[in-house]
């Protein structure tokens, strides 16, 4: 009965609803069977009485080259490094929720991209294997060079270039030093983070650039306590997947429907487990049992699309050169 | 009716000239030393070397530039005379029918060679498996499902023993006879010329003579045959 | 000139030819249709083109150079399991990059087997990142091929004249001066180009040994273009540099590339008069010994970490396991369809320039042809489901040099030996091949077939760019499992995934071979 109800509000223009397809580009990742995908599938499907699909692929060099044939409504996954090229596609209208509704640790005025979920850039560690953790970025840089880490590359990684922006926030100027005092302790640079991590699991690196939820996973899903972020008192730059709407759709009420149900109770409790990453508008006191007692920063930095835009290439660019001395 | 009008067969500086015509239903030996070209007057007559000039007919009709395989002529070479990988019947079917689709007629035609050569129960087999003395016989079979009124014989039988060469050699002939084919065969041997064939083409010195009936030729040589046969 | 009837009509040959250069020069044009212009050239992208010529070349040095005693050593000795090992040790080649990575780390990363013995003896470890790291992978995917073809121009030495060395007692130096130079002069130059053609656009391996920035190839430089800043101008202007670097190699090595071997058939009994015993025994035994741990213990490595994950693994890698089996065997059937006329038209030409035609393939950027087709096909048709034929038929280009090497040489062998027979019988077309060509070459087709099911199970490709979730193939599904936090089961899927790439390459090398003869 209920089910008929919200369908026949939320769809009230929309005849034979029961066909009706809202199509959702998604990062690769998002729709395997320990993804968020099938979750949140089945619980916008128990309230849009409509069937959604999810199509994965490569998101922003996809959408880039479909343009305006594409078949996407919405999109779900856009990190903060690539709004501003997706914004600039033409392709997305505004999200039409209330960002009042936000919890994050930063002020969100974007009206086109809204979080569904956020994190943090941290360093994990296993605390069986290092007794003596950085406490601070400053203690990361003058730790002895023997203690390995892996990061990803800034060119090819969310990741990567959240460690490049994070540097730049913390030290400026500086950072041409900083990269060059990490250099030694650099094992190597991966494409992407499945590989850092995987070196990390596998102990062949002491810390790993990875984001502050990451101990969530072992704790929640593997009940192993050892993996730590470490948190450092100069901030850790913040991380954000967003949803946009494309403007053409031909679903219009279901993507509005799906930006209302993003921002939903259901679908924020539900995020922090299927996709170990913190939901974008839950109080700390209704997060899953046991994740508001994950450490994570009091600072947190971040840079507006533009900034990051302006300061990105040099950032890149200092990082490079001081890694390929 | 075979005729060799004026030919001329080129391979960079050797040169071999023919003119003469080889009477149907005859057997003819090609003789001559080592490297006069009794290999590449068959290759031409065969199709397998171009003409630098002259005309070959056969009857009323010019084939100078006819593919080997549509001449009326059959050929054994000296080896590779079949595809390991068949069997000795798909070897045969070859003959008939390029594509090897055959018709049950097809197939008994290639029985009854194989019956006549004296390979019956072994279509199956492969050459392999076959004795050299066998794979000879296949070839042979082949020869006569191809039903050709010319015969070429480039020396196939040239790494078998002497008492089966001649065996060989009498089962050529009486195919021959039986198809009244004419047979043209290179031979090095004079007991081959006095047993087998009708008439001799001596080839020398960038020429190949017209055939002479052997008998006369052998009993009184010109001077370069002599020195030749020693 | 009387008129020359081919058996092997080469038109279907030009086609297939003028399919291969469409495939890539369309992807082209595609990408000319988008591309903006971007800001070109910057010194990373120069540095990029540097490492990779320098890791090369580097690494074809190496793997013949390491070839050499291995591959002298083999020939001469004979031992029990020999045949077997030398298959084995060809394992590598067809090996999945992702999968060999994590293998080579088990046992020559920071805590891998290696440091751990040398720590355990008090010797100082070594690290395997950077320029040597990313040259050490090389050699471990293509010591196996230089080891095949100095190993088969060994045994191409006719006994006889080892038999002549023995009779005159020939000294060690006087048996390498008199027999081993001469040949080693011919295998070596072609084995080295080859090698340097195929690093060249290495990706994978530099990702993760290369240590940082600085081990950038032009193949990750393409990458970061496109995915970062989707300047599909510079992607396409290093794509094309790629293309005629590699392109160019190969031209020149073309006329060197030795003839690519079977991998059986090695084991002929052979009685070796130079092979001695004593110090000379010894060091091959020892040269034996290093070479087959060096390729083998990263095997054991991938199957040791794999055996412990299988349990872990979802059973939707099953499914993707399907997946990639259906695009490896459609690969073969692709390949096989360009391959086959192709080789047939070049084996009737004398020169082989026709074959560079066969390199664009595996020169050009799999990557930018993918993308560039996605281009041309979105305005008339979905290209998502057109992921894997695509997918299948890029990996069929990538086989495609080898594939040609391994059919042109007995091809042309079998068209001389039965020439005249076929004429007389007047084969030709598709009787020829059906009769001749295709059971003749059994073997090599077989083996032709089995490489590409190998490499194109292993190949994460541009499926990555566009796939559905129910087109997933099985790299793909180990990298996400990977990025899910899923290790282990990861592992469990790179194993499947090297047993799926040999099982495919021994099912196709064994059925060509089964029941030939002569």
């Amino acid at each position: 009965m209920r089910r008929t109800l919200l369908a026949t509000t939320l769809l009230a223009t929309q005849a034979g609803a029961d066909t009706s397809v809202l199509t959702v580009y998604a990062g690769d990742y998002f729709t395997s069977e320990w993804g968020p995908g099938p979750k949140i599938e089945a619980g916008f499907e128990e309230i849009c009485n409509c069937d959604l699909q999810f199509s994965t692929g490569d998101l922003l060099p996809r959408l880039l080259l479909e343009g305006e044939r594409t078949k996407a409504d919405v999109v779900i996954g856009l990190t903060s490094d690539v709004t501003a090229k997706a914004r600039a596609t033409g392709l997305f209208a505004p999200h039409g929720q209330d960002n009042a509704a936000l919890t994050l640790p930063i002020d969100w005025a974007d009206d086109t991209f809204l979080p569904f979920n956020y994190g943090h850039t941290a360093f994990i560690y296993n605390e069986t294997m290092m007794d003596a953790p950085p406490a601070s970025f400053d203690a990361l840089l003058e730790m002895d060079d023997d203690v390995k880490l892996v990061i990803q590359d800034p060119r090819t990684s969310i990741s990567g270039l959240a460690l490049v922006l994070w540097v730049e926030a913390v030290y400026g100027d500086k950072s041409a030093d900083v990269w060059a005092k990490l250099a030694p302790k650099i094992l190597t640079v991966t494409k992407d983070w499945s590989a850092s991590y995987g070196m990390f699991t596998d102990g062949e690196v002491d810390m790993v650039l990875s984001y502050t939820t990451s101990p969530a996973y072992h704790m929640f899903a593997e009940e192993d306590f050892t993996k730590k972020a470490a948190i450092f008192p100069e901030g850790h730059y913040f991380m954000v997947e967003t949803v946009g709407k494309i403007a053409k759709t031909d679903a219009p009420e279901l993507a509005d429907a799906f930006m209302a149900y993003v921002l939903s109770t259901d679908f924020q409790q539900m995020i922090p487990t299927a996709n170990w990453s913190l939901p974008s508008a839950l109080p700390e006191d209704q997060w899953p049992e046991g994740w508001a007692q994950l450490p994570l920063p009091e600072k947190v930095l971040f840079y507006s699309e533009e900034e990051a835009e302006s300061r990105k290439d040099q950032a890149i660019e200092t990082w490079r050169t001081a890694l390929s001395q | 009716m075979l005729r060799l009008e004026s030919i001329r067969i080129a391979q960079g500086d050797f040169a071999l000239e023919a003119d003469f015509e080889i009477t149907p239903g005859r057997k003819t030996a090609v003789i001559g030393p080592s490297g006069a070209g009794k290999s590449t007057l068959l290759g031409a007559t065969g199709g397998f070397l171009p003409l630098a000039s002259g005309r070959l007919w056969w009857q009323d009709r010019d084939i100078t530039h006819t593919p080997p395989g549509q001449r009326p002529i059959a050929m054994l070479f000296q080896d590779n005379n079949l595809f390991p990988h068949l069997s000795i019947a798909q070897n045969i079917g070859l003959g008939i029918r390029p594509d090897l689709k055959l018709t049950p007629e097809d197939q008994a035609r290639v029985d009854l060679a194989l019956e006549r050569v004296g390979l019956g129960g072994m279509s199956a087999r492969r050459p392999g498996e076959l004795s050299g003395g066998q794979q000879s016989r296949a070839a042979l079979a082949r020869v006569l499902v191809q039903d050709r009124p010319v015969i070429l014989l480039d020396e196939p039988f040239a790494a078998l023993g002497p008492a089966l060469r001649q065996e060989m050699l009498d089962l050529v002939q009486e195919l021959s006879a039986e198809a009244e084919a004419t047979l043209l065969m290179v031979t090095h041997d004079p007991a081959d010329v006095r047993r087998i064939v009708d008439d001799v083409i001596f080839v020398e010195g960038g020429r190949a003579a017209a055939p002479q009936p052997a008998k006369s030729l052998l009993e009184d040589p010109p001077p370069a045959l002599r020195a030749y046969l020693g | 000139m009387a008129h020359r009837a081919q058996p092997v009509i080469g038109t279907t040959g030009i086609v297939a030819g003028g399919f291969v250069v469409a495939v890539v020069v369309l992807s082209f044009v595609g990408l000319g249709l988008r591309a903006e212009v971007g800001r070109g050239l910057g010194p990373s992208e120069w540095a990029a083109i540097r490492f990779t010529v320098v890791q090369s070349a580097w690494s074809a040095v190496i793997s013949v150079i390491c070839a050499i005693p291995l591959a002298r050593a083999l020939a001469r000795r004979r031992f029990w399991g020999r045949g077997a090992l030398i298959t084995l040790l060809g394992a590598p080649f067809i090996l999945p990059v992702i999968v060999a990575v994590l293998g080579l780390l088990t046992v020559f990363g920071r805590t891998g087997w290696v440091n751990e013995v040398l720590g355990v003896l008090g010797l100082p470890g070594l690290s395997i990142y950077g320029l040597h790291g990313v040259v050490l992978a090389h050699v471990f995917f293509n010591l196996p091929l230089a080891t095949r073809l100095l190993l088969q121009g060994w045994q191409s030495i006719p006994a006889e004249r080892f038999r002549l060395a023995a009779q005159l007692d020939l000294p060690p130096a006087m048996i390498r001066r008199t027999l081993e130079y001469p040949l080693l002069l011919q295998v070596v130059p072609g084995a080295a180009a080859l090698i340097f053609v195929i690093c060249l656009t290495s990706f994978a391996v530099a990702l993760t040994l290369g240590g940082g920035p600085r081990a950038t190839t032009i193949e990750l430089a393409i990458y970061q273009a496109f995915r970062f800043d989707f300047d599909l101008a510079r992607a396409s202007l290093l794509s094309i540099i790629q293309l005629v670097l590699a392109g160019s190699a190969a031209l020149i090595a073309l006329w060197i590339i030795p003839d690519f071997p079977l991998t059986a058939g090695l084991d002929r009994k052979l009685r070796r008069w130079d092979a001695r015993g004593g110090v000379q025994r010894a060091l091959d035994t020892g040269i034996i010994a290093l070479g087959s741990a060096f390729l083998l213990l990263p095997l054991m490595a991938i199957l040791l970490a794999g055996l412990q994950g299988l349990p872990e693994m979802p059973s939707v890698v099953w499914k993707t396991a399907g997946n990639s089996l259906g695009v490896a065997v459609l690969s073969i059937a692709v390949l096989l369809a360009i391959a086959l006329p192709m080789a047939g038209w070049i084996s009737t030409r004398r020169a082989g320039g026709a074959e560079a035609i066969g390199l664009i393939g595996l020169s050009a950027s799999p990557l930018m042809i993918g993308t560039g087709w996605f281009i041309l096909i979105n305005p008339v048709a979905d290209p998502v489901p057109l992921a894997l034929p695509v997918t299948a038929l890029i990996n069929a280009l990538m086989a495609l040099p080898f594939a040609l090497r391994i059919l042109v040489p007995p091809l042309r062998d079998v068209l001389t030996t039965y020439d005249r027979l076929t004429r007389s019988l007047g084969l030709q077309g598709w009787p020829a091949w059906r009769w001749l060509v295709l059971p003749r070459l059994r073997a090599q087709i077989g083996f032709a077939a089995g490489l590409t099911g190998a490499l194109s199970v292993g190949d994460l490709g541009v499926i990555a760019l566009f796939a559905d979730p129910d087109r997933a193939t099985l790299p793909l599904q180990m990298y996400r499992l990977m990025g899910a936090y899923r290790t282990e089961a990861a592992a469990g899927a790179a194993l499947l995934l090297l047993a799926m790439a040999l099982g495919l390459f021994w099912i196709c090398d064994k059925g060509g071979r089964w029941g030939a003869e002569a």
